[in-house]
């Protein structure tokens, strides 16, 4: 009894303890990250490698996406008479929920996991030791530049998620079953708004970005340095972000749309 | 990766991120303060218009023709004023025309739907619609169903 | 002897990894312009000692003072200064595997000096010439054999001309040729270039060579100190059993452990 009341004190301690170190990491990188402002160069090559290079997976789901969402609407709607309105529905779909989210989900397994491995690797391999024994931080030089690019490429790949996606939704809608192009836009542009839907869809994608960096360069910068550890942490890493960004999704929903 | 590569690459992302913003805004919410479509606008007033909302469609038989603009309360008379725009190519809807807001389906959102007069003249800019017909307000429509039930 | 003789000084240096003592109590010092030597057997603790040099480990009792400055005491910004006069070749290498050799050694300078390309590459050629490797500039580091990278690494080292350096087994992997090269390459630097140098090795004849001093720490404490002739006249045995290459005496060849025969007949754990 006492031991099992010993390893839940030891597991909450631990968790305690790995949460501030997270959140004094976080303050570092956001110090860190005024970097790219000083040499733009550092932020450039990580904006191409975790946004750049997720392009094309972003825009292939985003289309299928778009397209399910199309035929799901309208055979529902179909039988309401209301087949008119699918747009609508692909539309606030993809601006509120899904494009923010689905991104974030996508970008923690194809950027975060490779953010949480180079990093994991970096610090198994002596490199990011050997950075510090010569004087340049690599909080600064090689974590920081990094966040910020994960927080600039979320909130443009889940624009581009949201806009092939209702592009798909337009395809199905318009091109295969038939529904009236005009119809179809002006009651998606009637019932969707600047304000609130795609500010907050926007504000809600920053903050998947800034969750997802967070999360994906803590695991890989407390990694146990060997093979095992960094696998671990990579697999963790794209676990944690995925929880996170639901459970923050439902707390922003309930914030924004109440 | 050469440099030049690499910045053209984000480049491109960039271009791209932005791009599918202005589409959010413009093609998807609609967002008529940066983009005025071609056409004209009229107007037409409602004793009711139920749900009808801004941008909703405008048609004729069945085609779209149009969005409404804007709908204001009318301080004097107390009734709707909506403001139709009517897209270019369609500029010669008769003058005595219904304009009248229907359901799409039982749940669907409401639209303004034209029926075509007899007239010659034609509707132009700044003209008005003498016939209009309201929302049908199932509420209403339910509560009069009723109080008939009870004679 | 005068204390600015003295680049780096170690006073009763204690520091532990879980319950084992890694130094119990060393004192040593580092003097300008010398190459000094640490010797001792695989896991004494000889890496730990220039990580504890270098500011990335705080000892847990003693003090360690590189140019004056008190190293645990230093504050981010001071540590980071000091680094600057500080190159370490690190075991492992721990090149940046995403960089060309070039790019590797060219690394530090970028960081630190804003130079004009051609005095860059003019620079880094000369470091990467020394090492032997100029025509293996543009490899990446996947590409190299363990002696090359560790080769460019010690360039990397030296590339910001350091005030200070400190080699962890440079002359591992080395062929002969190699390693003469390498050993010739250490003193030239030292004395040239008017640095101090620390080499962390276990090849006894090499280092005897190139060493003004030499220590040997084994079991947490300092074994044996003096130049190369005074500890190859020693007649301590435990100093005897180190240079000679014997497994048998006073310093013990095996990690910390219950005798074999109680653990056999044990037969628990792992
Ligand atoms: N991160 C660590 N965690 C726990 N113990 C460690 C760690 N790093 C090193 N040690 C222990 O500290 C001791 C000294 O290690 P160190 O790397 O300094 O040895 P060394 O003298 O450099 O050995 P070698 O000659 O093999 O390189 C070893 O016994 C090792 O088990
Ligand atoms: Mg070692």
């Amino acid at each position: 009894m006492t031991g099992r009341l010993q390893a839940l004190g030891r597991a909450t301690l631990d968790g305690l303890q790995a949460l501030g170190g997270a959140v004094l990491l976080l303050g570092r990188l956001l110090r860190g990250a005024t970097v790219v402002l000083v040499r733009p160069r550092l932020l450039v090559e990580q904006v191409y490698a975790v946004g750049t290079l997720s392009l094309v997976i972003i825009a292939v789901s985003a289309l299928f996406v778009g397209m399910v969402l199309g035929l799901q609407g309208y055979y529902t709607l179909v039988d309401f008479g209301a087949d008119d309105s699918v747009g609508t529905l692909v539309a606030l779909s993809l601006v509120r929920e899904l494009g923010p989210v689905v991104t974030a989900l996508l970008f923690a397994g194809r950027a975060g996991s490779s953010l949480t491995a180079e990093i994991g690797l970096m610090k198994a391999t002596e490199q990011l030791s050997s950075m510090e024994m010569m004087a340049v931080d690599p909080e600064r030089r090689i974590l920081a530049p990094r966040f910020a690019a994960a927080l600039v490429a979320v909130p443009l790949l889940a624009a581009v998620f949201s806009a092939v996606g209702v592009i798909g939704g337009y395809l199905v809608a318009v091109g295969m079953l038939g529904i009236d192009g005009g119809a179809f836009w002006s009651n998606m542009q009637s019932a969707v708004d600047v304000t609130p839907d795609i500010l907050n869809g926007v504000i809600k994608s920053v903050a998947f970005g800034f969750v997802a960096g967070w999360i994906a360069l803590y695991m890989g910068y407390t990694a146990e340095p060997t093979a095992q550890g960094v696998s671990r942490a990579t697999t963790q890493g794209v676990v944690r972000t995925s929880l996170a960004v639901l459970g923050l999704d439902f707390l922003l929903t309930a914030l924004m749309f109440d | 990766m050469s440099e030049r590569l690499v910045e053209i690459g984000v480049g491109a992302f960039v271009a791209l991120g932005l791009a599918a913003l202005l589409v959010l805004a413009l093609q998807v919410s609609g967002l008529t303060e940066l983009r005025q479509p071609p056409g004209y606008e009229v107007t037409a007033t409602f004793d009711n218009v139920g749900g009808l909302r801004e941008k909703a469609p405008v048609s004729m038989a069945g085609v779209h023709v149009g969005r409404v603009e804007s709908i204001a309360l009318d301080p004097e008379t107390h009734q709707a004023r909506v403001t139709l725009r009517i897209e270019r190519g369609y500029d010669s809807i008769p003058a005595d025309s219904t304009a009248a807001i229907y359901t799409s389906g039982l749940l669907g959102e409401q639209y303004v739907g034209i029926e075509p007069g007899w007239e010659q003249a034609t509707l132009a800019a700044g003209d008005r619609f003498t016939e209009t017909q309201s929302a049908v307000v199932l509420e209403r429509l339910i509560g009069q169903f009723m109080t008939q039930m009870q004679d | 002897m005068t204390g600015d003789e003295v680049l780096a000084r170690v006073r009763d240096l204690r520091f532990q990894r879980g319950r084992r003592w890694i130094f119990d109590g060393v004192d040593l010092d580092i003097r300008r312009g010398q190459v000094t030597a640490i010797m001792g057997p695989s896991g004494s603790g000889k890496t730990t000692l220039l990580r504890l040099l270098g500011g990335q480990l705080r000892p847990h009792g003693g003090s360690v003072q590189v140019a004056g400055q008190e190293v645990p005491r230093l504050s981010r910004p001071e540590l980071y200064r000091l680094r600057r006069r500080m190159g370490m070749l690190f075991q492992s290498g721990a090149l940046f595997t995403h960089l060309s050799v070039f790019e590797n050694v060219a690394f530090p300078i970028r960081e630190h000096a804003e130079l004009p390309e051609p005095l860059l590459r003019a620079l880094v050629l000369l470091k990467l010439e020394a090492v032997g490797l100029r025509g293996a500039r543009s490899l990446m580091p996947a590409e190299l054999s363990g002696g090359m990278a560790r080769r460019v690494a010690l360039a990397r080292a030296i590339a910001l001309d350091p005030v200070l350096v400190m080699y962890d087994e440079p002359f591992t992997g080395q062929d002969p040729i190699t390693m003469g090269v390498l050993i010739e390459l250490i003193r030239r630097l030292n004395d040239i270039l008017g640095l101090s140098s620390v080499v962390v090795s276990h090849d006894v004849e090499e280092t005897l060579a190139i060493a003004d001093y030499v220590y040997v720490i084994a079991d947490g404490r300092l074994l044996a100190e003096g130049s190369p002739a005074q500890l190859r006249a020693s007649d301590s045995a435990a100093v005897r059993q180190f240079l000679d290459a014997r497994a048998d005496g006073p310093v013990p060849f095996h990690y910390p452990a219950p005798g074999l025969a109680e653990e056999l007949l044990d037969g628990e754990g792992p």
